[in-house]
């Protein structure tokens, strides 16, 4: 290094033309959708703990509940446990899609998000390759679950499997978003803990995983009714179970579910485009 | 050779201002509500320029820098590069700008290859001219044998070099570096700035490099000295120490009452101006050592230790602002704002 050779003292100046390519939205984000996916595999931990989940759950849950429901809330299949099915998929996919921003945190913490702030990159590009990593990463274990419906007594048909996976994605991906604006003006990974803990399990309880909304009571159903996961866990419903009756139908279930993935990544983009005279990171 | 891109609707950003100067800075000012950061900064900076920033920590170096990254709007004034308002402009003045931060900002997880791939992507380059350049920069740094180690794997030192790749991988005209040397060995400190040189030898870049540290802004070809927001000396190295007349004599006594007494009686007895900083006697002086003996007989056995010696930064520092460097103030002062500075 210390042969460098210093020839042109200087003289070189104005070569340097303004830079206008703007990079576009598909590279930037694709290169952080990437990011996230290698940062996942290549720690081994991660891998073992997204697919072994579903497995521990079928192994240790499913089981014990085939015996201990014989009637109840039963769908079409006349299986109670086909009722808990699309809620179970949802509560894993909650879970991984909403911690998986806790990356965020991770990421401004240790600067990396500084240096994709000061670039170029439009913000929408941010947004968009951070949820849609952490998305994939929770629909992929999603749609693991997804394999062993049979297991449940619950025997989709191909189109019904296909418009499940859709819902995972759409679920996926509006949890992650929802995460994303939470994460985003923290700094803390406890923190962060808390605030999706004290979320995380009310949105779960009222969505219908649990108990259709029309069968509870006036204010409980309202909350049920404002809450957009909801509309998604009906949606899944749709798919796995046609026969079965839901609140809504699958065109509503998909349109709310599909407005909801709109509303929490216009929300990320906002919190993300916001320039303050106060530090960035 | 740095490759420039140039797009043909280049018409689309229409620079703030036409001062030839890549940076410029008018009445910058900042506050954190009623701190103020930084208290109307007006100077520029010329191109392919080695132009450093110096100042204790608090004393608004790292708020100015958050500012030309465009990571934080200032407060009033106007700041520009290559023309373009940082506060207006961002997405303009982030293509024509490489930064490297302080703290580390490399993937450890990944690949040195695949950070300044990444990097490339953000800032529009993919395919065979980012590949062509992610081969230029490794070259640069000296380290394209390790392009498929993983980040972690790799020193302190090479961690910097590959931030330095990073902050280079668009062929920016401007580089802003934010106390690059933090954490170096002397022999990976000397090595960065050599890098720095070449940069502005071979390639015309115009690098603004914050420090604290004297010694490193004895490199630069340009300084601007900061304490407490405020612009307090503005020129290279060797003009700023030459505006000090003659020698810096030191007297070390042994009390702080002492070093005070001392001063004023000298001032009366000579036609000086000496400053009492702790338990010593500063004072600027032609012929120095001829001066020490005529103080050394008048106030015998007051004095336990002299010294003379040719101005150095800090002294410039001490001139322009009537305390050191590095004060018991400052030292708490930093503290306190730590969590906003």
């Amino acid at each position: 290094m210390a042969t460098i050779a210093t020839t042109a003292p200087h003289g070189t100046r104005h070569q340097h033309a303004i830079r206008t390519a703007k990079p576009g939205l598909f590279i930037p984000s694709f290169s952080l959708w990437q990011r996230e996916i290698v940062r996942f595999y290549r720690q081994r931990a991660r891998v073992i703990g997204v697919i072994a989940s579903p497995l521990l759950f079928w192994v240790a849950f499913g089981a014990g509940f085939s015996h201990s429901f014989s009637s109840g809330n039963a769908g079409a299949s006349g299986s109670a446990f086909g009722y808990f099915f699309p809620g179970s998929i949802v509560m894993i996919v909650l879970f991984t899609a909403i911690f998986s921003m806790m990356s965020l945190i991770q990421d401004r913490n240790e600067g990396f998000l500084l240096t994709v702030l000061a670039s170029p990159v439009s913000r929408s590009a941010i947004v968009l390759g951070k949820v849609l990593g952490g998305a994939t990463l929770a629909a992929i274990q999603g749609l693991i679950f997804l394999l062993f419906s049979p297991l449940a007594g619950v025997h989709p048909s191909f189109a019904g499997v296909l418009l499940a996976a859709v819902v995972v994605l759409l679920i996926s991906f509006e949890i992650t978003a929802l995460g994303f604006t939470i994460a985003w003006p923290m700094d803390s990974t406890q923190a962060f803990h808390a605030i999706v803990n004290l979320i995380l399990l009310p949105l779960w309880l009222l969505s219908g995983s649990l108990f259709p909304a029309d069968k509870a009571s006036g204010w409980l159903r309202a909350i049920m009714l404002a809450n957009p996961l909801t509309y998604g866990v009906d949606a899944l419903r749709n798919g796995l179970d046609p026969a079965a009756h839901t609140d809504h139908s699958l065109p509503i279930n998909l349109a709310i579910t599909l407005g909801f993935c709109l509303v929490t990544f216009a929300t990320s983009w906002a919190v993300v485009n916001r320039r303050t005279s106060k530090p960035a990171a | 050779m740095p490759s420039t891109t140039l797009e043909p609707d280049a018409a689309a950003a229409t620079p703030a201002s036409h001062s030839d100067d890549p940076i410029v800075l008018s009445s910058l000012t900042h506050d954190y509500g009623t701190r103020i950061a930084l208290d109307h900064l007006s100077f520029s900076v010329a191109p392919a320029q080695i132009f450093g920033l110096l100042g204790p920590n608090g004393s608004g170096k790292t708020t100015l820098f958050r500012i030309l990254s465009t990571l934080m709007v200032p407060s009033g004034g106007l700041a520009t590069i290559r023309g373009f308002n940082v506060a207006t402009q961002p997405a303009q003045v982030r293509q024509q700008t490489g930064i490297v931060f302080q703290a580390r900002s490399l993937d450890i997880k990944l690949t040195v290859e695949e950070n300044l791939r990444h990097a490339g992507h953000l800032y529009g380059l993919s395919g065979k001219h980012l590949r062509a350049r992610i081969a230029d920069v490794l070259q640069r740094v000296a380290l394209t044998d390790r392009a498929k180690d993983y980040v972690e794997t790799l020193s302190g030192g090479m961690q910097r070099r590959v931030e330095l790749a990073k902050g280079l991988i668009h062929s920016p005209a401007v580089l802003l570096l934010d106390e690059p040397t933090t954490g170096l060995d002397p022999g990976a400190r000397l090595d960065l700035w050599q890098y720095l040189r070449m940069l502005r030898d071979q390639e015309g870049v115009t690098v603004l490099v914050t420090t604290h540290m004297m010694e490193e802004a004895e490199y630069c070809d340009r300084l601007a000295i900061l304490s407490e927001g405020k612009l307090v000396a503005l020129g290279s190295p060797e003009e700023l120490k030459s505006t000090i007349g003659g020698d810096v004599v030191l007297f070390e006594t042994e009390t702080e009452n002492a070093a005070q007494s001392l001063a004023a009686r000298m001032a009366g007895r000579f036609e000086v101006a000496p400053t009492a900083l702790g338990n010593t006697v500063r004072l600027e002086r032609e012929h120095g050592h001829r001066f020490l003996t005529a103080v050394l007989d008048a106030f015998p056995g007051e004095v336990r230790g002299v010294s003379v010696s040719r101005p150095r930064l800090e002294d410039v520092f001490i001139q322009r602002t009537g305390h050191r460097f590095w004060t018991e103030a400052t030292d708490a002062s930093v503290k306190e704002k730590e969590g906003i500075d």
